[in-house]
């Protein structure tokens, strides 16, 4: 028998019982929208990642005194980087930049403003290093750095906070105290979920050790490699000089640890997918129920149609023309809810992040997954009723009121 | 020509055995007009099964045209069905959301015919409701609704029109007009098979087969001196 003749009867079939046919495809159509929104999730989720990424800078390697314990249970930092070891750092071939930091929160204060705001002392390296814009003033200079000045770059949210709409340049702001002259404002790069960069004080690492914060050691030394140095050598390399800098035995552990940017890319990124994965699971099961959906109404509808069935065969329909028949129909079902559903996904993704703070990025592959999904379900779940009407036997079927 | 020899059916119910079927034999002539009667369970609907080839006997053979057709596979019974046997049911059961036209052009397409239009149309003709072919099975009347399931049985010109109580669903004169159509068809040189349980209908035909118990017999009436009295001889 022809296609487009089982088509006919497939598509007039259906239109025949229009709400038992939605309802059947209903299951389908959200399981089809649910996978892609969450899909789309997973990619607007991976997008964001690697954004907030690309704005820590490039090529970055971020040292750190290793983390002390013992079977598993951290038991503190060990407090081991020192000025010199970043100074020495300097030398290392495929470095491009270094910058030592310290960090800390103090009480910042403006006429009658306060703020709470986290203080970051390092070098001028700093900014094109983890890629800030020093957006009106400048930042301080090696002098500054030498001289212990008392000078200040603040991100443009402390600036509102401080100031509000006045321009905060040359006027002095005062930290635990003591004044600070603002020499520059950094251009905003957004929150990044787990600290504000756009919240806090950069000055000198002199002045912030010495007479803001106290401390005597760094808490990471920042390096930028050059543009295509060899990170894996080049961590050897600086691991290797730590620990002949910091006088660490041959075979005892390293006491300083390197994460690299794009091992953290990686880490971001294989969390995200994980919740992609977990998301687009429960969605594909109830794409799942959805067949079960649609195997249940095809069985109603083979059992209707026994009669039907039974003429059919009568005239000359063949076991496979009748399974052709009823696999198509629910294959049309579970195809036109697919297409339905492809449509719920893309209004999934457009509305999801208007109501909550996800991106949702559809990609044409998840389409396209859910499609043949869908349509694997439908063929799965539609063959057994197929089989079942295919295999009536004519007297029986054409006897069935 | 179709014939059956040494027939035997039998079913299983519960713990009993119908034999519903009994070593029947049977010779039905191209062009006759037959009718197969008999009283509810005497077997002439599991004969009428056999003859349509709907299903196969225990033991026994059943030629067509002289092709032995009491032994193949469920598909190859289906193009038999298909080309050579045309059913015509009491409730004519056509398939509902489809004209008439293509009710009757369906046989044709399950044997993939290109001129499956053409055809229909000259059977819807040819059984007088080339003014109806449009409509569909609810939108006509009981008599009508026949026309067209006759239509779908001779379009693709089968050795034997096979009708099971034709007329048990219509009103008498409706029955008669059937009934017509069918002496009609067999003048035009179809074979047409009958199966009833009245013997008006039988009537109408010009010979019959009486079947009791399952096994071919002497209908009653032919005691009192029936004009039907002829019987097959096994």
């Amino acid at each position: 028998m022809m296609l487009w003749m089982i088509l006919k009867v497939a598509v007039k079939s259906l239109a025949a019982n229009k709400l038992r046919s939605v309802l059947a495809m209903l299951g389908i159509i959200i399981g089809v929208g649910a996978v892609i929104s969450m899909l789309a999730l997973g990619a607007g989720a991976a997008r964001s990642v690697k954004e907030r990424f690309s704005a820590m800078g490039t090529n970055l390697l971020i040292v750190r005194p290793a983390q002390r314990g013992s079977m598993g249970v951290m038991s503190g930092t060990q407090q081991n980087l020192t000025v010199e070891d970043a100074q020495a750092l300097v030398g290392v071939a495929g470095v491009r930049r270094i910058a030592p930091v310290v960090s800390g929160n103090v009480q910042a204060k403006y006429l009658n403003k306060n703020s709470r705001v986290s203080v970051l002392g390092t070098t001028n390296t700093y900014f094109p290093l983890r890629d800030f814009k020093v957006e009106r003033g400048e930042g301080f200079t090696d002098a500054d750095t030498d001289r212990m000045s008392r000078v200040a770059v603040i991100g443009p949210v402390t600036a509102t906070n401080l100031f509000g709409t006045l321009d905060p340049l040359d006027k002095n702001i005062k930290l635990n105290g003591m004044n600070f002259r603002v020499v520059g404002v950094m251009k905003a790069k957004g929150d990044q979920g787990w600290f504000n960069p756009d919240d806090q004080v950069v000055m000198p690492f002199t002045t912030a050790m010495k007479q803001v914060l106290g401390q005597e050691y760094l808490r990471e030394i920042d390096i930028q490699a050059e543009d295509g140095a060899d990170l894996d050598k080049l961590q050897a390399d600086v691991f290797a000089l730590m620990r002949t800098r910091h006088r660490v035995q041959a075979g005892a552990a390293n006491d300083i640890d390197i994460r690299n940017q794009a091992d953290m890319l990686e880490a971001a990124n294989s969390v995200s997918q994980t919740f992609t994965m977990l998301l687009g699971g429960i969605a594909g099961i109830s794409l799942l129920v959805g067949g079960i959906g649609i195997m249940n109404i095809m069985l109603v509808t083979v059992t209707e149609r026994t009669r039907e069935i039974g003429v059919r065969k009568a005239i000359g329909a063949k076991n496979k023309d009748i399974l052709r028949q009823f696999l198509l129909e629910a294959l049309l079902m579970s195809g036109l809810g697919g297409v339905l559903g492809v449509g719920l996904g893309y209004g999934g993704a457009k509305v999801l992040p208007l109501v909550s703070q996800f991106e949702a990025e559809v990609e044409p592959f998840s389409v396209l997954l859910a499609l043949g999904f869908s349509a694997g379900v439908g063929i799965f779940f539609g063959f057994y009723p197929a089989y079942r009407a295919a295999r009536l036997d004519p007297i029986e079927a054409l006897r069935h009121e | 020509m179709i014939e059956g020899t040494d027939l035997v059916r039998t079913y299983r119910l519960g713990d009993n055995i119908v034999r519903a079927l009994d070593h029947v034999s049977l010779r039905i002539e191209s062009g006759e007009m037959i009718a197969i009667r008999g009283p509810s369970g005497s077997g002439k609907s599991t004969l009428m099964n056999l003859l349509g080839c709907l299903e196969q006997p225990d033991s026994g053979t059943y030629t067509i045209e002289g092709e032995d057709v009491s032994k193949l596979s469920a598909d190859r019974l289906a193009e038999i069905r298909n080309k050579r046997i045309g059913f015509v049911f009491q409730t004519f059961n056509l398939l509902p959301r489809m004209s008439a036209l293509e009710n009757v052009e369906l046989p044709l397409h399950y044997a993939a015919r290109h001129d499956a239009k053409d055809r229909a149309v000259d059977a819807l003709k040819l059984v007088g409701l080339g003014d109806r072919m449009d409509h569909e099975p609810n939108q006509l009347s009981g008599g009508q609704r026949q026309r067209v399931a006759i239509a779908r049985a001779i379009v693709s010109d089968p050795a034997i029109l096979l009708a099971d109580e034709p007329t048990g669903a219509l009103d008498s004169r409706t029955g008669e007009e059937i009934l017509g159509l069918f002496r009609a068809l067999n003048e035009r040189g179809h074979t047409v098979i009958i199966v009833t349980h009245d013997l008006s209908v039988a009537r109408h035909c010009r010979r019959e087969i009486y079947i009791k118990d399952g096994q071919i017999t002497q209908p009653p009436e032919a005691v009192m001196g029936s004009p039907l009295a002829e019987v097959a001889a096994p």
